[in-house]
């Protein structure tokens, strides 16, 4: 977040309340005019549905609540609900993400613009309630954007401008915000929201469908919708004469939505003053950094804590932040990290059997560099395991020890981790 | 134009903003053919001799207006949407094999968000689901049970072949007891399957939705007057279609409708419909053979045409047709005790 221009809503005019990160997307699905809701309860993202079933309750919103008796049938409707029109919203964390796995797909490639809230938890067995991101990185190769926010301000501001990168009509894709399950899902923190009307405004009112497409049998160009007026058929068999070509606008789509999430969150900090680096990446320190950290979602709180300290000890650390994980920033990353001597990467999940997926996705981006820094992966926080600033210090002094040795012992470490 | 017979050259049923629930329910066959269509275009590519096509035209004579088909995967979505062609006239759904009633339900949220929020063009939007044997009885029962509980306001319609014809006539929850399938075998010491078939319509009716009904091809006009119920209804309904396949039942094409017609005269698939809070009622040649007994034909005259029971009618057998008939008897003893209009 960062200051600096006057905002059109200054935050005296925008509703100051306490809430968690739960109750903060609610808000924020509540705000964006969401036709249809469909949800299943599951640990910790119940507030999300529990809050926005009692302004169903209060009749404060138009929306159809529709509580489904699974996450397959989560995903399920809120697909045939954005495909007739509607602007559609889901919640999930861990197990129900995994339920929903393969309708995720089918989601992306109708090009619907769902938006799901994430409260990252980790995978059975065994089974954990508690925070890491194993789940939402179950889902990215399934052509969604997806976004981790650091704080519950994000959380609210995130899942509105969710809406506003999937609808847009070079996108037309499915966003998935995450939050760290408990850490901020359940944390009580002050934020600003806008009034209501204002995120009206912002979207542009309530959904209208962008995607439109010329229709031979019709003999006109149409909007992308189950439209009496206008059949279309929607999820065909296609094989190997045209699948294929299918994808590539798919790929052109998600490939795009990196400068639409910056775009929007140039246009967010207009309208409300805050912004979260450039949308894609927020970077701290990194400028003149020997030593960088990536990290995503709250950690990155813990770690540039820790490096500010670092700093005033006269150590030459950074902080990069990664908050657009899919589509991943590449050219933003590789730009933002290149200078560094030594790079660790921290990943609350593992490719079993590999890395961290973001190591793998950093290892690609500098690959193409004559000069690279030095990786080394971190995972770190799984089942909720708790990420002191002394934990992360710890793995700073090793970053430092590496690069004074000049060379990675060991590639990937297990952080935080009894031995 | 009439009512759901389309005048432009693709012959697509286009409702344009603002259009009525108007269409009267015709039965005539003359006036029938004159002034109502499928909504299955021809050019499609479901086997000769499927029922799956005819079942979805005596659907389609039922259509009251604006209409929104959810298709489970299967035979009947493979067959008619293989890119670039589609042979859908109304808009269609696809989505996966399990969900054709969660991702119906979803639709049918839209409508009324859409509704509540002055931006749907119609008073009102008909949403049928379509799915298969697979997809009803076993992969969508979760989805089905959840969308009849919410009480989303959908027919469902299971058009029940009786195995995974799509994938090659493996059994299924729907598939009768005896029947020979790739997974259920006639083997030297296993005689096809060894369970029975779930009762799903009663099923549906235990989840006291307003209207459940059985309905078979062969009898026509009592499966678009079911059909007309089910939209008609508010709330979920249920119509459970048997649909011959001769490439998994083993018959010649041109018996597709007589088979269904032999599966209602031996009792083996009764026509019945029930309406909340008034109980079950035989209709059509059910009803007629509880009024005369002497017309139920025995289970071998269902058998007989049909390669997939082909083993029952060895000697050797004849011990399993008895059984067969004895299941079929109690199904049906129970049901005439059950129907309101059964004769005491």
């Amino acid at each position: 977040m960062s200051g600096g221009k006057v905002p059109k809503i200054p935050l005296e005019k925008q509703v100051r309340m306490a809430v968690n990160g739960d109750e903060a997307v609610a808000y924020a699905a509540k705000h964006s005019l969401v036709d249809v809701v469909a949800a299943y309860p599951i640990t910790p993202q119940t507030i999300i549905v529990e809050k926005f079933s009692e302004f169903v309750a209060d009749g404060e919103v138009h929306t159809e609540f529709v509580p489904v008796e699974s996450e397959h049938s989560a995903m399920s409707a809120v697909v045939g609900a954005a495909a007739a029109g509607a602007r559609a919203f889901t919640a999930t964390a861990s197990q129900g993400l995994a339920l929903m796995w393969e309708i995720l797909y089918i989601a992306s490639s109708l090009r619907l613009p769902i938006v799901l809230a994430v409260a990252n938890r980790a995978l059975s067995a065994p089974i954990n309630i508690h925070c890491d991101h194993s789940d939402a990185m179950g889902m990215r190769d399934a052509s969604w954007v997806q976004l981790f926010v650091e704080n519950t301000q994000e959380a609210y501001d995130t899942t509105i401008q969710a809406f506003k990168i999937a609808e847009d009509p070079e996108v037309l894709l499915p966003v998935a915000v995450n939050l760290d399950g408990f850490v901020l899902s359940h944390t009580l923190e002050d934020i600003y929201m806008l009034p209501e009307e204002e995120v009206h405004k912002f979207l542009g009112g309530y959904r209208k469908v962008t995607g439109k497409t010329y229709v031979d049998y019709l003999g006109k160009e149409v909007e992308v919708k189950l439209d009496p007026a206008n059949p279309l058929s929607f999820g065909p068999l296609d094989l190997y004469d045209y699948y294929f070509e299918h994808k590539v606008p798919q790929i052109k789509a998600l490939e795009k939505a990196k400068e639409v999430v910056k775009r929007v969150n140039e246009e967010w900090y207009e309208l409300t003053g805050r912004r979260y680096g450039d949308g894609v990446i927020d970077a701290w320190g990194v400028e003149d950094a020997d030593i960088i950290v990536t990290v995503l979602g709250s950690t990155a709180g813990t770690v540039r804590h820790v490096a500010r300290q670092l700093r005033k000890e006269g150590v030459k650390v950074g902080v990069l932040r990664i908050r657009l994980y899919r589509p991943f920033p590449f050219e933003e990353v590789a730009n933002a990290i290149k200078g560094a001597k030594v790079v660790g990467v921290m990943d609350r999940a593992l490719s079993f059997g590999s890395f961290g997926p973001s190591y793998l996705d950093i290892s690609a981006a500098l690959y193409g560099l004559k000069e690279r820094p030095l990786l080394v992966n971190y995972v770190y926080g799984l089942g909720g395991r708790d990420v002191p600033p002394s934990l992360v210090r710890r793995m700073f002094e090793e970053l430092i020890k590496v690069k004074e040795e000049g060379e990675v012992k060991e590639p990937l470490k297990l952080l935080g981790v009894r031995e | 134009m009439s009512e759901g017979k389309a005048q432009n050259p693709y012959r697509l049923l286009i409702f344009e903003p603002g259009r009525k629930y108007e269409s009267p329910l015709i039965l005539n066959p003359r006036k029938l053919a004159e002034e109502k269509q499928s909504m299955l275009l021809p050019g499609h590519r479901l086997c000769a001799g499927c029922a799956a096509p005819v079942v979805v035209k005596l659907l389609s004579f039922a259509i009251r207006g604006p209409t929104i088909v959810v298709n489970a995967t299967g035979c009947l979505e493979v067959a008619t949407t293989i890119f670039p062609y589609t042979s859908w006239a109304v808009p269609w759904l696809h989505v996966a094999f399990e969900n054709a009633a969660s991702a119906a339900s979803g639709v049918e949220a839209a409508i009324k968000a859409l509704k509540k929020s002055g931006r749907l063009p119609y008073d009102h939007v008909d949403v049928v689901a379509i799915g298969g044997d697979g997809g009803t009885f076993d992969i969508g029962f979760q989805a089905l049970s959840g969308m009849a509980e919410r009480g989303h306001d959908i027919m469902y319609v299971l058009y029940d072949n009786e195995a995974y014809m799509n994938t090659g006539i493996q059994r299924s929850g729907g598939t009768p007891p005896f029947a020979w399938t790739t997974t259920s075998p006639v083997g030297k010491v296993i005689p096809g399957k060894t369970q029975q078939k779930k009762p799903i319509a009663d099923i549906m009716v235990a989840h006291r939705i307003p209207y459940v009904a059985t309905a078979s091809p062969a009898f026509w006009a009592d499966a678009v007057q079911k059909f007309r119920k089910g939209l008609e209804v508010n709330g979920p309904s249920f119509i459970h279609v048997i649909s011959s396949c001769n490439r998994g039942w083993r018959f010649d094409t041109s018996l597709s409708i007589e088979v269904t017609r032999r599966a209602v005269d031996t009792c083996y698939f009764p026509l019945w419909e029930y309406v909340l809070g008034k109980g079950y009622f035989l209709t059509a040649r059910s009803l007629q053979i509880a009024r005369k007994p002497e017309l139920k034909q025995p289970i071998e005259k269902f058998l007989e045409v049909q390669g997939r029971f082909r083993h029952l009618l060895k000697p050797e057998n004849k011990e399993l047709v008895k059984k067969l008939q004895e299941y079929v008897d109690a199904v049906w003893e129970d049901l005439l005790e059950r129907a309101v209009n059964a004769p005491r």
